[in-house]
């Protein structure tokens, strides 16, 4: 039985693992004390202390988690089939981040089709209209069944200003991340750092724009997560999408980061593709994004 | 070829380390098992609670109130603490095995897949002496009553869920990638035994309904905390969104929790035949099957809602439709044992079990599948002994069944046969007397999650009660059995059951540290 293939890594024992587990304890359990404190309207500082220990400490192991793999791999450790695991895990990883927002996008088309026009008093569950008989069901959702506990919205976001200009921006940024990723394999690595950092620009551009966005919705249009279906949705959606942009660019700094110090090759670049992956998940989410809770 | 030097072959670390720091496969697996060992206890004495109480008609032992919060914590233990880690314990210790594999794909992201699920329950179980008690909204904690009516602990539950998701997600990336990627050369999917291929496809479901799972407590946790009305009609949403989007998850999970005792199942059942499984291919075929419709049957959970007509039809009949490949699996097994050579160890004991006492929960669901039917028996005990029956002779079985099956060949010493009958039979029989009479008592009208009860329930609860702790006291004879094996066992052969099949069983008894380093080749022959 002759063995062409090298051995596949099965890793020593590490610490990082139990490391990762206590971090995330403190950060959602803080999290929880916080809110709990919150709500009980006492002090928080426990659980502050908790849950900004929990992430130095989820910081500080995705930093050593990911040095000791980098190490790994630059060592040569990492035979073609590991290369294969990384591929396949990170693919399912990004499948189920799209039943997430399914989740999402499935709630708000159930809000959308059944709940608001029942609410409204249409088909044989409009029963539900006689709660609120003054209540107009209509999409976007101004105005909720009990104004009073959820107070209404003035206007919603226009799509065709920053929304649209996102769009512009995230499309581009995936353009010139797939040109990046072109220049990395033909081992130009000077246009490869100038399409990785437009990227990032792109991806950064697009974070402060939603973040004055949400300004905007807030100060001026009465747009907030509080004024009924429409804005819970609204925030829900963009804000979960907001939080991945973030992930991906940070993503794609610390590859702009690995990029100067001269790591990738032409053949083996799999973080890399990883982070350009995720990025494209993400982008195609901001699409379907723009045509269902702004433009239509 | 430092390679080669880092793989080499290294027995296990001593002390405590060994468990904290581990990417061994094997010893993930036994921490798996041992932490649904205990929390099957946990779980279980909240049900000794439940059952003391409904002993007697009355309020006897405790307040209703902390009666909710029983039922609820034994639910939430017993799926997401007791029988889910028991099935990822069982298939990190065998898929690398049976399919050849040095370890799983990624044992790093396994012991941390592990280790999350302690936390998560440590914190699940602190809601219990937090002012305002634990969660007390059943373990479907549906909307209202999880939101706006929930007590403040409900912040800690949602983060222990997000945990446990996160564990899971993991998990089920791990065993898809090592399925995909790591079989021996030679083998093809079709090849694989079928606890891999049940597996695989629970894995797959685990990856699409977790997310799902995440996703409506966090729109909870936003209607708690937040000030949004995801939930709440006064502000335009609905709280029968919240039942659609969590039985979009819990429906699959349910055959989450079956699908890996359906592979046990058709492991042991060819092994005591000796004879191959009746319909390889069928079998896999009809495990896929049930997975996809597992997504278009969610709403048969929420008839009496008050959904539209075309809803009720169309859950009704394909829910219905779920029963044929079940029956595929059901006869499979059945022609499997026809004119075999049959003998009857406490594997094949409980396999046989499984099959009848699962059929029985089989077949009531499909009493509840029906919309018209099941406006009667909606919360009622009868829909707790349907799915007590398929969860407890089913899944609950399965892991035992599989845990005697394989249990020579992970730690060398092969059990006592005489005490191992013995546990059968007091379980079988605490279990049927213990979930039987619920039928009963559930067409009658007895309301689920109710303290109380009217008296004409009396005789029904108090066999039931009796059942209960039955099987729940003969457990600790599994335990025994258990440790007496690990200590004092007799060593086990190579191949402890003539008619086994299978890579995992061409590796030494006990099995080896590392096993598999260099892949065998399988399928030429």
């Amino acid at each position: 039985m002759a063995q062409s293939q090298p051995a596949y890594y099965v890793p020593p024992q590490s610490h990082w693992p139990i490391i990762a587990a206590a971090g995330l304890f403190f950060t959602l359990g803080g999290t929880a004390v916080l809110l709990h404190a919150l709500q009980q309207e006492s002090g928080g500082l426990f659980g502050q202390i908790m849950l900004l220990s929990g992430l130095l400490i989820l910081a500080g192991m995705m930093i050593g988690w990911f040095a000791s793999v980098i190490a790994e791999t630059r060592q040569g450790l990492y035979s073609p089939k590991l290369d294969k695991s990384f591929r396949y895990g990170m693919s399912w990883f990004i499948f189920s981040e799209v039943m997430f927002f399914f989740a999402f996008f499935g709630t708000l088309f159930y809000i959308r089709v059944f709940a608001v026009p029942w609410l409204g008093g249409e088909g044989d569950k409009g029963l539900a209209s006689m709660l609120w008989p003054q209540f107009n069901a209509a999409w976007p959702l101004l105005q909720a069944p009990n104004p009073e506990q959820f107070p209404p919205i003035r206007e919603v976001i226009n799509p065709w200003h920053v929304p649209l200009i996102n769009t512009i921006l995230l499309v581009t940024s995936s353009f010139t991340l797939w040109l990046a990723h072109k220049a990395l394999k033909r081992s130009d690595r000077d246009r490869l750092k100038l399409w990785l950092g437009i990227t990032i620009i792109l991806g950064l551009g697009f974070l402060a724009l939603q973040i004055m966005e949400y300004f905007e919705a807030y100060n001026e249009l009465d747009l907030t997560l509080a004024s009924g279906i429409y804005g819970a949705t609204f925030f829900m959606l963009t804000g979960f999408h907001g939080a991945h942009v973030t992930i991906g660019s940070i993503i794609l700094i610390v590859l702009m980061l690995r990029v100067m110090r001269g790591h990738f090759t032409p053949d083996k670049h799999f973080a890399f593709e990883a982070g350009a992956w995720y990025w494209h998940f993400v982008d195609v989410v901001w699409i379907f994004l723009f045509t269902t809770v702004y433009l239509i | 070829m430092s390679a080669h030097a880092e793989t080499a072959h290294h027995g296990p670390a001593s002390g405590i380390s060994r468990w904290i720091l581990t990417t061994n496969h094997k010893d993930i697996g036994t921490m798996y098992l041992v932490f649904s060992l205990l929390m099957l206890f946990v779980g279980g004495s909240m049900a000794f609670v439940i059952r003391a109480e409904l002993f007697q008609p009355g309020l006897q032992m405790v307040m209703p109130e902390f009666f909710n919060q029983m039922t609820t914590m034994h639910g939430l233990i017993m799926v997401f603490g007791a029988v889910m880690p028991a099935f990822v314990g069982l298939a990190n210790w065998q898929i690398p095995l049976m399919i050849g594999a040095p370890d799983m794909a990624l044992p790093r992201l396994n012991n941390l897949s592990f280790w999350i699920l302690p936390f998560a329950f440590a914190m699940l179980l602190s809601t219990l002496l937090m002012p305002g008690g634990a969660p007390d909204f059943g373990w479907t904690f549906y909307a209202p009553l999880s939101t706006t009516y929930a007590p403040p602990s409900v912040t800690f539950f949602i983060f222990a869920i997000h945990m446990m998701g996160i564990s899971s997600i993991l998990g089920a990336i791990n065993v898809v990638v090592t399925i995909f990627n790591m079989r021996a050369p030679g083998m093809k999917l079709m090849d694989m035994p079928l606890f891999v291929w049940t597996w695989l496809i629970t894995a797959f479901l685990l990856i699409a309904v977790m997310p799902v799972l995440a996703a409506v407590v966090t729109m909870m946790l936003m209607d708690v905390h937040f000030g949004t009305s995801f939930f709440n009609a006064a502000g335009g949403g609905d709280p029968v969104l919240f039942q659609h989007v969590f039985w979009f998850f819990a429906h699959p999970e349910v055959y989450i929790m079956v699908l890996p005792a359906f592979g046990v199942i058709s492991q042991i059942v060819p092994t005591f035949a000796r004879k191959p499984l009746f319909g390889y291919h069928s079998m896999v075929y009809a495990t896929a099957a049930i997975a996809v419709m597992s997504f278009i049957v969610w709403a048969h959970h929420m008839f009496t809602v008050g959904m539209p007509l075309a809803g009720e039809l169309f859950f009704m009949y394909t829910t219905m439709l779920i029963a044929v490949p079940t029956g595929v699996k059901v006869f499979n097994w059945i022609s499997t044992m026809f004119r075999g050579s049959m003998t009857f160890e406490t594997p094949m004991l409980f396999a046989i079990a499984f099959i009848v006492l699962f059929t029985i929960g089989g077949l009531s669901g499909l009493m509840l599948a029906i919309a018209p039917a099941d406006f009667q028996y909606h919360d009622t005990y009868f829909v707790v002994a349907h799915f007590h029956y398929v969860l407890v002779p089913g899944s609950v079985f399965g892991i035992i069944a599989g845990v005697y099956y394989w249990l020579p060949k992970w730690c060398g010493k092969m059990y006592d046969e005489k005490l191992g009958q013995w546990h059968f039979w007091l379980s079988f029989i605490g279990v049927n007397l213990t979930f039987f009479p619920m039928h009963f008592v559930g067409l009658a009208g007895m309301p689920r999650r109710i303290p109380d009860y009217a008296l004409q329930f009396a005789d029904f609860n108090m066999i039931t009660s009796i059942g209960a702790f039955l099987f729940g006291t003969t457990q600790l004879l599994f335990v025994y059995i258990l440790i007496k094996t690990v200590r004092s066992g007799k060593p086990a052969e190579q191949l402890p059951w003539d008619g086994a099949q299978g890579l995992e069983w061409s590796v030494p008894t006990p099995a080896p540290y590392h096993t598999f380093s260099t892949p065998p080749v399988v399928g030429d022959k």
